[in-house]
């Protein structure tokens, strides 16, 4: 068992854990942020996408260990961020949702897109969103909620 | 569509009951005797009811004195959107204000059943189908109380108020909100006969209203059952035996227990074979524990199921007739057909697991006298009696939480609750603390109950105009059903009729027809998977039509309009639908692009599918798939489309090169999401636009009907690319 402090959605928590544990379970089971989804624990499925440094991660490789000091954004705490935010009401507002256990995962995927290339071609989504597995298939209103929400994000501006 | 319930199953053998509830208001119940007891505690079809128990305190309808409007929902919840759906019709009829609406999933209780399976459950895409008539009378039944109540108030006759918005409005400008009113219409007697909407009267019902449990999903602050977290609650994790119903010989666990945070390691026994049970404080140091057991399996009593032996197995049944399922006309008209004019086509399907995102997973407290449980189950009546057999309890005593789940696709309901037997033999043990199993992916993938290997056999024989004049099928498979309650219900003639749903049953008009089947008992366990047989029936069907209407030198969808039976409305609708939705691109496809047509009706809905489709890095690339469906009257236009825009995605995992479980000498060969690839967001079509046939009739299911058509639909565009017949699932190559 260790000691981490982790700064998470711009708080700092603590938590005494074995150095093995992914990022995704001690965000589960020791701060009871369950947003975050187990899939496959593999990486293999994006269900347990948070963003480390800025960086869409699947925390269920990542031991807590090896997060350090990085600023950890998780589903609870996207809407505070401007993009974070369009992207959650776009998903809304298109119905993309079904089952939705996965969605938590493809928010934090499309939100990291749009902070890099705004104005996403379906290349861009592709590649962009291709690790990211939806049983349901949601996948065509996923697309069209980023589009919807890149449209709303660059609004009146560049 | 009838629009009044006057003879309705619910006012012969229903009641309503009124009570308060707890925090005031009014709650509404419905009672209903099942049309026939399910097979419950291996009985079959009951004539008579069960004996009424106490009911629980169950309700549909209470009306808060915040004005909320709570709306209990008879079935699982995972991605369907019946939490959605169901709620619109009871306040549709009931006018009740819908921003107001919040629904609430039911536990498992007599009153939740479906009214026509008799157990509480969702398959067979019914939950619209089968509480549509349901929910819109208690919405009636529950506003013709809340109008008594306004009209004795304001003493005048019920008649002369009107209700909108969660307001009953008099005479004189008097107006009286549900919620004021709640409390004396519980005092009202239950009407028996109410009159419901006519389609011109609906606010809700065939409107785009989008789904109540968005947002909630979109900023993780919606539980899952794997969400779950109880004070003191544990986390176990089984390991099961390699080879379907081996059982533990030895276990070595010193270096499981090491790990800190296990408290227990034990043998339980499984619905098939035996496991090790991995108890811990958290799932982390429960998987880890697992990973580090040694275990000696005793395989001498199991069949070690492989992959290529049954497909030896299942080519060789298919040369001869099996049980019969259709003899219509000559058998052997087909010899008397040139060889020029006859095609023998062989296909062959995998097994296919269901694997919903959210992992299997079901948490019980046993307190001695009673149990608590959480499960997303499709079948809660079936869950209960399980966990209650396992501890020595009666089913009332086993409180039963249904909780949300991450998709399902028919892996959560199976006959033998092997989940909560699990769960509910380390709950035993663990008296007083509640525990939560967790399947992982590896347990899901290699843990069986998957969509039967199936191998196709079919002759037809090409009549000069070009039309099929003999066809004679043989369909290889296990019976899903077979050592079930179920089978008494679905085999027929030795035939079980999940495995020849869409071939048998097909409304393309054979002169001569035959259809048999064979079902070998293998030792892998099968399930039904969304759209169950016609996952393989549809995509023998339409690719062998399409090869027809390309020999014929004929339109695709003028070859099927021609060749099905007038009486085939619910295909030859959408077909015309599809022929106008499609104008616009059909014929204009660029260079290196294909047009894929087909046509399939399940579960009473017909769906006509086209797709544009290129070759892109040796895969099929879908530009576009265009739907046109006839589902009866659409309850929520907005859920339907997005039934099938998705749906199709769900059914393309029968296209991935690896969307297939193999089993070498006993074990499952896939163990994750690397080796069983579901579709990625690059595998879907990149758009799909979906077609309503405007009905009146009573509405049909859409959960599973999307799934059968896009396979064939595709395969048939890349014959057209590449010239060959596609008849080996999965595709791994072009």
């Amino acid at each position: 068992m260790a000691t981490y402090q982790l700064n998470i959605n711009g708080q700092r928590k603590e938590v005494n854990v074995d150095p093995s544990t992914p990022l995704l379970w001690v965000l589960r089971e020791d701060l009871k942020m369950t947003g975050t989804k187990f899939g496959c624990g593999i990486s293999a499925c994006g269900a347990c996408t948070v963003h480390v440094g800025g960086v869409a991660t699947r925390s269920c490789i990542v031991p807590v260990s090896h997060v350090g000091d990085r600023p950890i954004v998780t589903i609870e705490g996207i809407g505070q961020d401007s993009v974070g935010r369009a992207v959650q009401d776009s998903w809304v507002e298109t119905d993309v949702v079904q089952c939705g256990y996965c969605q938590s995962g493809q928010i934090m995927a499309a939100v990291a897109l749009l902070k890099h290339t705004p104005k996403p071609t379906d290349q861009n989504i592709d590649e962009s969103m291709g690790g990211n597995i939806c049983r349901c298939a949601t996948y065509p209103r996923i697309r069209e909620a980023i589009k919807n929400a890149a449209a709303e994000l660059t609004k009146g501006g560049a | 569509m009838a629009i009044t319930s006057k003879d309705s199953d619910l006012n012969r053998r229903g009641f309503l009951r009124v009570s308060f509830a707890a925090a005031g208001g009014l709650i509404v119940s419905l009672y209903l005797e099942p049309r026939f007891a399910l097979a419950q505690e291996g009985v079959t079809q009951s004539q008579t009811p069960p004996a009424r128990k106490d009911f629980p305190p169950a309700a549909f309808v209470n009306i808060r004195p915040d004005g909320k409007i709570v709306i209990e929902v008879n079935r699982l919840e995972f991605g369907q959107g019946v939490q959605t759906s169901l709620p619109m019709l009871l306040a549709d009829e009931m006018d009740a204000d819908w921003g107001s609406v919040i629904a609430n999933l039911a536990p498992a209780a007599d009153v939740y059943k479906d009214p026509m399976f008799g157990i509480q459950m969702v398959g067979g895409s019914g939950s619209i189908a089968h509480s549509f008539q349901q929910y819109r009378d208690l919405g009636a039944k529950t506003r013709a109380m809340l109008v008594a109540a306004a009209a004795e108030r304001w003493n005048t006759s019920p008649d002369q108020c009107r209700t909108e918005a969660s307001v009953v409005h008099g005479p004189g400008g008097r107006s009286a909100t549900y919620a004021e009113l709640a409390s004396d219409a519980a005092k009202k007697p239950v009407p028996t006969n109410v009159r419901l909407k006519g389609p011109t009267e609906f606010k809700l019902i065939g409107k785009k209203v989008k789904r109540l449990d968005s947002r909630s999903k979109c900023d993780g602050t919606l539980k899952f059952g794997l969400d779950l977290d109880l004070p003191g609650m544990k986390v176990a994790v089984v390991a099961h035996p390699p080879v379907f119903g081996a059982k533990v010989k030895r276990v070595v666990d010193d270096e499981a227990r090491r790990i800190e945070g296990v408290r227990d390691v034990f043998e339980i026994p499984l619905a098939k074979g035996t496991g090790v049970a991995v108890v811990a404080d958290k799932f982390w140091p429960a998987k880890q524990a697992r990973s580090r057991l040694k275990i000696e399996w005793d395989m001498t009593e199991v069949h070690p199921a492989d992959s290529a032996e049954l497909w030896t197995m299942y080519k060789e049944l298919s040369q001869k007739p099996g049980n019969v399922a259709v003899a219509k006309g000559d058998a052997s008209a087909g010899d008397k057909i040139p060889a020029a004019n006859r095609i023998v086509a062989e296909y062959e399907f995998p097994f296919l697991a269901h694997s919903p995102m959210e992992p299997l997973n079901t948490t019980i407290r046993f307190d001695g006298d009673r149990a608590e449980v959480w499960a997303g189950s499709q079948f809660q009546t079936v869950d209960q009696m399980a966990v209650a057999e396992v501890l020595g309890l009666k089913p009332d005593q086993v409180t039963f939480h249904t909780e949300m789940a991450g998709g399902g696709f028919g892996r959560r309901a199976v006959a033998d609750s092997h989940v909560q037997r699990e769960a509910a033999t380390i709950a035993k043990r663990l008296r007083g603390t509640p525990v939560k199993l967790v399947w992982t992916r590896e347990d899901d993938v290699q843990g069986g109950y998957y969509r039967p290997m199936h191998f196709h056999r079919v002759e037809v024989g090409i009549g000069a105009d070009g039309m099929p004049a003999a066809w004679r099928h043989i369909i290889v498979g296990q019976s899903i059903t077979a050592d079930t309650p179920f089978a008494s219900f679905v085999v027929k003639n030795g035939v079980d009729s999940t495995a020849t749903e869409g071939a048998a049953d097909t409304h393309y008009n054979f002169p001569n027809h035959h259809v048999w089947a064979h079902h070998p008992k293998v030792n892998v366990p099968v399930l039904w998977w969304r759209s169950v047989g016609h996952t393989h029936t549809a995509f023998v069907m339409e690719t062998l039509i399409d090869e027809l209407a390309q020999r014929a030198k004929m339109d695709p969808i003028a070859y099927r309009r021609k060749l099905l039976k007038p009486e085939a409305k619910k295909l030859l609708g959408p077909l015309a639908l599809l022929e106008t939705a499609t104008a616009g691109w059909r014929n204009r496809l660029p260079n290196g692009h294909a047009l894929g047509i087909s046509c399939h009706e399940s579960f009473g809905t017909g769906v006509a599918c086209a797709v544009d489709v290129s070759i892109e890095n040796k895969r099929p690339r879908i530009h576009r798939a265009t739907l046109a469906v006839d589902c009866g009257l659409a309850v929520n236009p907005l859920s339907v489309e997005s039934q099938f825009q998705a749906g199709v995605g769900f059914g393309l995992i029968q296209l991935m090169a690896k969307g297939a479980i193999t089993l070498k000498d006993g074990r499952v060969e896939q163990k994750n999401f690397d080796g069983y690839v579901p579709p990625y967001i690059v595998d879907a079509p990149i758009a799909v636009d979906v077609h309503i046939v405007p009905s009146t009739e009573a509405p049909s299911g859409c959960g599973e009907p999307p799934v059968p058509v896009i396979s064939p639909a595709v395969v048939n565009a890349l014959a057209r690319l590449t010239g060959k017949r596609y008849r080996s699932l999965p595709l791994v190559s072009i």
